[in-house]
C-alpha cells in the first residue's frame, strides 16, 4: 500500500514539474501584463483580443501557416508512409533491412542536421525556399514515424486475407481498399497524429527551410519574438486554448477507446 | 500498356518505390551534400581546411566538448529520473499507464520555445538565477519524455513468465529486478539514450534562453555558421556530429535495430 502511494506520488511530482511551466502560461493568460510573470489583476482581455481580431495579423498568419503545413505534411506522410510500409513488408528480408535502416536516419539525426542537410540540398538545387520546401522538409522527418507505426499492424494481420480477396476476384486496388486499409487504419491514424504533432512543434528544420520571403510559422514567429526580448502576450491565451483542446480531445478518445474494449 | 502498369502497381512490393526515391532524394542526397561541402572550399575545390579548422579553433572545440558534457549529464539525469517512472508505469494497469504516458507527451503540444520562456519566468518567480543549473533543468525537462517512453515500452513487453520463473527459482524481488527485469530493459535505455544524447548536443535556442545568452551549445555554433554563410565550415561541423551519431548507432546496433523494429523510438 505504502509502495503504491510512493510510486503514485513519484509520478505525480514528475508530472507536476513537467506541467509547472504550462500552468504558468495558463495562469498568466488571465492577466493583461505584457511581460510573462507579472500579475496585474484578473482580466480576460487577452482572450477577447484573440477573438475580436485584436492580435496582430502576422500572428494569425503564422498560426494558419503552421496548421496548413502540419495538415499537408501529415496527409502526405501518412499516404507515402503507408504505401512504403506495405511495400517494405512484401520485400525480401535483406532489402527490407536496408530500407528500414535508411528510414531510421531522419529519426536518429538531430533536427539541426536534418535542417542543414536539407538547406544545402535546396540551396544547391536553387529551389526558392518557402511553403513547398518547408512541407517537403516536414514530410522528410514525419514519414519514417508513419512507416514505423504502420509496419507492426501489417505484421499482426493475417496475410491470407489479402490473397483470399484476390482469389475471390477482387482487383488489387479493391483488395487494398477493402482489406488492407481497414486493418491498417489504427496505425495510419497514430502515424498521422504523430506526424501532425511533430510538424507543428518543429522549429529548427522550419527555420532552415523557410527562406526569407517573410513566411512565418508559429515557432519561427515565437523565436523572433523571444529574440526581441518578449513574448507577444496573446500567445499565452492561444497556447492555453490549444493545450486545453488537445487535452480534452485525448481524454475523450481515451474514454471511448476504453469503452470499446470493455 | 495499361495492363502492364496495373500489374506493376499491383505487386505490393513495388509500392515502396515512391518512398525509396523520396529517401534517396531527401535523405541520402542531403547527407552526401554535407560530406561534399565539408571537404570543399567555397570555390568547390577539394580541401581538408574545414576539418582542420575545427581542431585548431579552441572556441568551437570548447563549445563542442562543453555540449558533450551537458548532454552526458542530461542523459544520465533522464535515465535516473525516467527509469523509475517507466518502471512504475509498466506495473500499472495498462489503460491507466497509457493515459499517464499521454500526459507525459502532451506538453509537446505547447511550442517548446514558449515552454522554455515559461520556465524562465518560473525561475524568476522563485528567484533562482539563470545559468548552468537552469540549462540542465531545461534540457532534462525537454527530453525526459523521450527517455521514459522507450523504457516503458520495453519494460511493458517483458515476458511475465521470465519474472515468474525467476521468482519460482527462489530469487528475491531485488534479484528479480537486477538479474531479470533490468537486463531485459537495456534496449529501451539504449534507444532512450539515442533520443536524448545527440539532440541535446545539437539543440539551439534553449541554451540561449535559459542562460541569458551566456552559454552556447554546439547547435548554436552550427546554426551561426550556416546563417553567416560559412556553409563549408558548417557542413564540416555537421559531419562531426554525423560521425558521432554513426559511432553511437554502431555501438548500439543490435539494441537499436531491434528497438526501431518494435517502434520503440517514440
Amino acid at each position: 500500500m505504502i509502495k503504491k502511494a510512493l510510486s503514485a506520488s513519484y509520478l505525480g511530482i514528475i508530472l507536476l514539474i513537467l506541467y509547472s511551466p504550462i500552468l504558468i502560461i495558463i495562469i498568466f493568460s488571465f492577466t493583461e501584463a505584457k511581460v510573462l510573470g507579472n500579475w496585474t489583476g484578473f482580466s480576460l482581455k487577452l482572450y477577447t483580443s484573440i477573438f475580436s481580431g485584436g492580435i496582430h495579423h502576422s500572428l494569425t498568419n503564422a498560426l494558419w501557416n503552421t496548421l496548413i503545413i502540419g495538415l499537408v505534411a501529415a496527409f502526405v506522410s501518412t499516404a507515402l508512409g503507408t504505401m512504403a510500409a506495405i511495400g517494405i513488408y512484401n520485400l525480401l528480408p535483406r532489402t527490407q533491412k536496408t530500407i528500414k535502416m535508411v528510414n531510421t536516419i531522419p529519426i536518429l539525426n538531430p533536427d539541426i542536421i536534418t535542417a542543414i542537410s536539407l538547406f544545402l540540398l535546396f540551396v544547391s538545387l536553387g529551389f526558392s525556399q518557402g511553403y513547398i520546401t518547408v512541407i517537403l522538409a516536414h514530410i522528410t522527418f514525419c514519414t519514417p514515424y508513419v512507416v514505423l507505426s504502420v509496419l507492426p499492424r501489417l505484421r499482426r494481420m493475417n496475410p491470407n486475407l489479402y490473397e483470399a480477396a484476390l482469389d475471390l476476384g477482387a482487383t488489387p486496388f479493391l483488395a487494398v481498399r477493402r482489406i488492407l486499409i481497414p486493418e491498417l487504419k489504427p496505425g495510419m491514424l497514430s502515424g498521422f497524429i504523430l506526424a501532425f504533432t511533430l510538424s507543428i512543434d518543429d522549429f529548427v528544420v522550419t527555420l532552415f527551410t523557410i527562406g526569407n520571403e517573410g513566411l512565418e510559422t508559429l515557432s519561427t514567429y515565437i523565436y523572433a519574438d523571444a529574440r526581441k526580448g518578449g513574448l507577444t502576450p496573446e500567445l499565452r491565451p492561444l497556447s492555453t486554448i490549444i493545450f486545453v483542446t488537445v487535452l480534452l480531445l485525448l481524454l475523450v478518445i481515451n474514454k471511448k477507446a476504453a469503452k470499446l474494449k470493455l | 500498356m495499361l495492363k502492364k502498369v496495373v500489374s506493376f502497381s499491383g505487386r505490393r512490393r513495388n509500392w515502396v518505390i515512391p518512398y525509396v526515391l523520396f529517401l534517396a532524394f531527401f535523405v541520402i542526397a542531403p547527407m552526401v551534400l554535407i560530406i561534399y561541402y565539408a571537404f570543399t572550399n567555397p570555390e568547390g575545390a577539394f580541401t581538408f581546411a574545414n576539418i582542420k579548422k575545427f581542431w585548431v579553433h579552441p572556441e568551437v572545440l570548447n563549445t563542442f566538448l562543453y555540449s558533450v558534457v551537458v548532454a552526458l549529464i542530461t542523459t544520465f539525469l533522464c535515465i535516473l529520473i525516467g527509469y523509475p517512472a517507466a518502471y512504475i508505469l509498466s506495473k500499472m494497469e495498462s489503460r491507466k499507464a497509457k493515459l499517464i504516458v499521454i500526459l507525459f507527451i502532451l506538453p509537446m503540444w505547447i511550442n517548446f520555445l514558449i515552454r522554455t520562456l515559461a520556465t524562465v519566468a518560473l525561475f524568476d518567480f522563485f528567484r533562482i538565477p539563470l545559468g548552468q543549473g537552469a540549462l540542465i533543468f531545461g534540457m532534462v525537462y525537454n527530453f525526459l519524455p523521450f527517455m521514459i517512453y522507450p523504457i516503458y515500452n520495453t519494460l511493458q513487453k517483458t515476458d511475465q513468465n521470465l519474472i515468474e520463473a525467476a521468482q519460482d527459482l527462489g530469487a528475491n524481488p531485488r534479484q528479480v529486478f537486477l538479474r531479470t527485469e533490468f537486463p531485459l530493459s537495456v534496449p529501451g535505455i539504449t534507444s532512450g539514450i539515442l533520443m536524448v544524447f545527440m539532440p541535446v548536443i545539437s539543440t539551439f535556442a534553449i541554451a540561449e534562453l535559459l542562460t541569458l545568452n551566456n552559454i552556447k551549445l554546439f547547435g548554436t555554433t552550427l546554426q551561426e555558421n550556416i546563417y553567416n554563410g560559412t556553409w563549408n565550415y558548417g557542413a564540416a561541423l555537421s559531419l562531426i556530429v554525423l560521425l558521432l551519431i554513426g559511432a553511437t548507432t554502431l555501438i548500439n546496433r543490435e539494441g537499436n535495430s531491434k528497438a526501431a523494429e518494435e517502434g520503440n523510438l517514440i
